[in-house]
């Protein structure tokens, strides 16, 4: 009763449904802390940029929510759930220097693994995933490209390839990591029609975006981060001269030295 | 060594035995194709390398508690070692502070140490032969069972099974194999584990090893592993074309490997790993995708081209000077380099009917002509590109124009002239074609 009273209460309270919730959440790496204590909430149906210096830890913040990296602390909640139960729904875009672009496959055979999470251990894909691939593949306007073995690409066909799998797997909250970086002006236009699709279908999208100056013009909510969370809010309110300066500004030192002790001093 | 030369193969005497160390290598070199394959694509060769000689101490265990050769015990004194090779290199990387290489490094030699002292000790009890660990024997296959009215190699009853296993595993777990070796970040993310297949991938090598040492030795498992897969990953763009076509090598390495060992009385996996090099350095140079051969070709060509455009592009400047002026061909030839390439380009030219020739000279066709105008309008536009946007002087733009011409495609070429005013010229003052 009491459980039922408090969902009810918590409904009320908020008008947009949560997409996002990561509470107090805390990554290290070989006991190095990399983000302190980070708490956001992102209601569903937005395009939020994650923004902040290098080393800043964005693609962590990634790494952590999708179960990559373990969390020294906290948690992670999409749509209300822990990650592991919500798989299905979420897609993720790893950045493109991460694979070998040499592997034998064909653009088609990278798409078509993003129905491998629907079908799960053991079962093969067939027919219906080939042709959903094909699909995903037209979206991204490489139908063409489809049998092409993937390094014969270029830098902004491969970037699509990748955009065409997180499409196959057909995700109601989608992480990407630096979609935009290194690719040509047609692939970036594409791209970015690509997220206001998703965007019109109700899906949330994060991206780590390195690009200050198209930011405001590419997202709807942000996420400053640099090893702690500046500000997390919509872009108008947030995206502010004082907000990026505190973000950019430097790191804080004490922050610095705080995670040296602790890598250091903690036990094994 | 052990064999003595056969002269004739086909000798009624030793022909089984010929066929029973064939059977061995055959089968041994499939299972490695099969899972070398994937240990090739991950970059992990040298884990075959670590897994081949850390099997040791654990096969050795499993001799010890069965006292035969049997499946079931090195089956599980195999995945032991590798499991236990995967986890205690993973281990010392994170809690020694090693490099993942030096971890492996000190994990395999000293576990195949290990199972050298165990050797000594226990020798004479598992009946193995030190010698045999390391560089293999195919003479074991005279210890032979009957099956049927068969006489096989006993060691295909360890050798057959695995080879069944490995096609078994690789057919069931194919997309989750590939997708954790293409992009491992992904198949973790949702929900196929990188690190399970990795274990998975980690206990076949294992295994594969273990059906394989005695054959071909320790020390040339990793040759069979590795060899056949990068050989075949020269040759072919699609993960299944090349499991399938590193598993054809791997077969025709022991069918050959056999054949010469016997009849030049060598050793045979000495010889079958010779082979597979051989093979590998013929698929470098002759691969249709990328090989030396089709890259010096296609450099050969490129360059061909590059010659009969710039005689057109020649003759195009010369008449744009003076429409009655020819060029003599000795003097064209001389122009663009001389030598056999330009000689040949100007043949190749006449012959496609690009430019003829007559007493006085040479003369563009009507073809020859728009085909050498486009250059040239490619030439100008680039010149025209660098000093305005790139603010080069005048007097250095020839020279990338000149290399760039040959590379640019229609599309860039009207890009570039749609920045430009109707009519307008190059820095040089000279027209630009259309």
């Amino acid at each position: 009763m009491r459980s039922h009273l408090a969902e009810a209460q918590q409904a009320a309270s908020t008008d947009l449904t949560t997409a996002l919730e990561v509470h107090d959440m805390t990554v290290a790496y070989r006991r190095k802390p990399v983000l302190w204590d980070i708490d956001l909430t992102v209601p569903e149906g937005q395009l939020v940029g994650i923004v902040g210096p290098n080393g800043a830890g964005k693609s962590t913040l990634i790494k952590a929510i999708l179960g990559l990296v373990p969390l020294a602390s906290g948690k992670v909640e999409i749509y209300g759930k822990p990650y592991r139960a919500q798989r299905r729904i979420v897609g993720y875009v790893p950045q493109r220097e991460t694979v070998d672009w040499d592997f034998p496959v064909t653009a088609i055979d990278v798409v078509q693994m993003g129905t491998y999470g629907r079908l799960g251990w053991f079962r093969r894909p067939g027919h219906r995933e080939r042709e959903f691939a094909r699909q995903c593949l037209d979206q991204v306007e490489l139908a063409d490209f489809a049998d092409r073995q993937i390094r014969q690409l270029s830098g902004g066909q491969q970037q699509r390839v990748f955009l065409a799998r997180a499409l196959a797997q057909d995700a109601k909250v989608y992480f990407m990591d630096e979609p935009f970086a290194g690719v040509d002006a047609a692939t970036e236009a594409a791209i970015l029609r690509m997220l206001q699709n998703l965007r019109s279908a109700g899906k949330t999208v994060f991206v780590v975006h390195h690009d200050l100056q198209t930011t405001e013009e590419y997202f709807d909510w942000v996420i400053l981060l640099n090893m702690r969370l500046l500000a997390c809010g919509p872009m108008e309110s947030t995206f502010t001269t004082q907000n990026l300066q505190r973000t950019y500004g430097g790191r804080l030192t004490i922050l610095d030295q705080a995670a040296e002790a602790v890598r250091r001093r903690s036990p094994e | 060594m052990m064999i003595l030369a056969v002269n004739n193969l086909l000798d009624p005497d030793t022909l089984p035995m010929v066929l029973r160390i064939m059977v061995m290598a055959v089968l041994v070199n499939l299972s490695c194709a099969l899972v070398g394959s994937f240990l090739v694509l991950r970059r992990m060769s040298l884990m075959g390398d670590a897994l081949s000689h850390a099997v040791l101490p654990g096969l050795v265990v499993a001799f010890l508690f069965s006292g035969s050769l049997s499946i079931v015990p090195m089956f599980i004194g195999a995945v032991l070692a590798g499991v236990a090779t995967t986890f205690l290199t993973q281990t010392l990387h994170h809690y020694g502070r090693l490099s993942t290489d030096a971890a492996m490094g000190v994990v395999f030699t000293s576990l195949f140490a290990l199972g050298v002292v165990l050797l000594k000790l226990f020798g004479s009890r598992v009946h193995l032969d030190a010698a045999c660990v390391y560089e293999g024997s195919l003479i074991m296959v005279l210890d032979t069972i009957r099956v049927g009215g068969l006489e096989l190699p006993r060691q295909i009853l360890v050798a057959l099974p695995v080879l069944l296993v490995n096609v078994l595993v690789v057919a069931v777990l194919w997309k989750e194999l590939k997708i954790t070796t293409f992009d491992s970040a992904l198949a973790t993310a949702i929900g196929i584990s990188a690190p399970v297949m990795h274990y998975t991938l980690m206990t076949l090598v294992a295994l594969t090893a273990v059906a394989s040492f005695q054959v071909v030795g320790s020390i040339l498992v990793v040759a069979m592993l590795i060899i056949p897969p990068a050989a075949a990953q020269l040759c072919v763009e699609r993960l299944g074309r090349m499991v399938l076509l590193s598993c054809l090598i791997g077969a025709l390495v022991g069918v050959l490997g056999t054949l010469i060992a016997v009849r030049y009385d060598l050793s045979p996996p000495g010889t079958m790993a010779v082979l597979a090099g051989s093979i590998y350095a013929l698929a470098a140079i002759f691969s249709p995708t990328g090989g030396l051969a089709a890259r010096a070709w296609f450099n050969y060509q490129t360059s061909a081209r590059i010659v009969r455009e710039d005689i057109l592009a020649m003759l195009y400047r010369v008449e744009e000077y003076d429409r009655s002026r020819k060029i003599a061909r000795a003097d064209a030839i001389e122009a663009v380099g001389g030598g056999f390439t330009a000689r040949h380009a100007l043949r190749t030219l006449v012959r496609r009917g690009g430019v003829t020739r007559d007493e006085g000279g040479l003369m563009l066709t009507d073809s020859g002509r728009a085909q050498a105008a486009q250059l040239v309008r490619t030439h100008r536009l680039w010149e025209a590109y660098l000093v305005d946007e790139l603010g080069l002087p005048v007097d250095h733009v020839h020279e990338p124009a000149h290399r760039v011409e040959h590379f640019l495609d229609e599309e860039i070429r009207e890009q570039l002239a749609e920045r430009l005013p109707e009519g307008a010229e190059d820095p040089h003052g000279r027209e630009i074609p259309e």
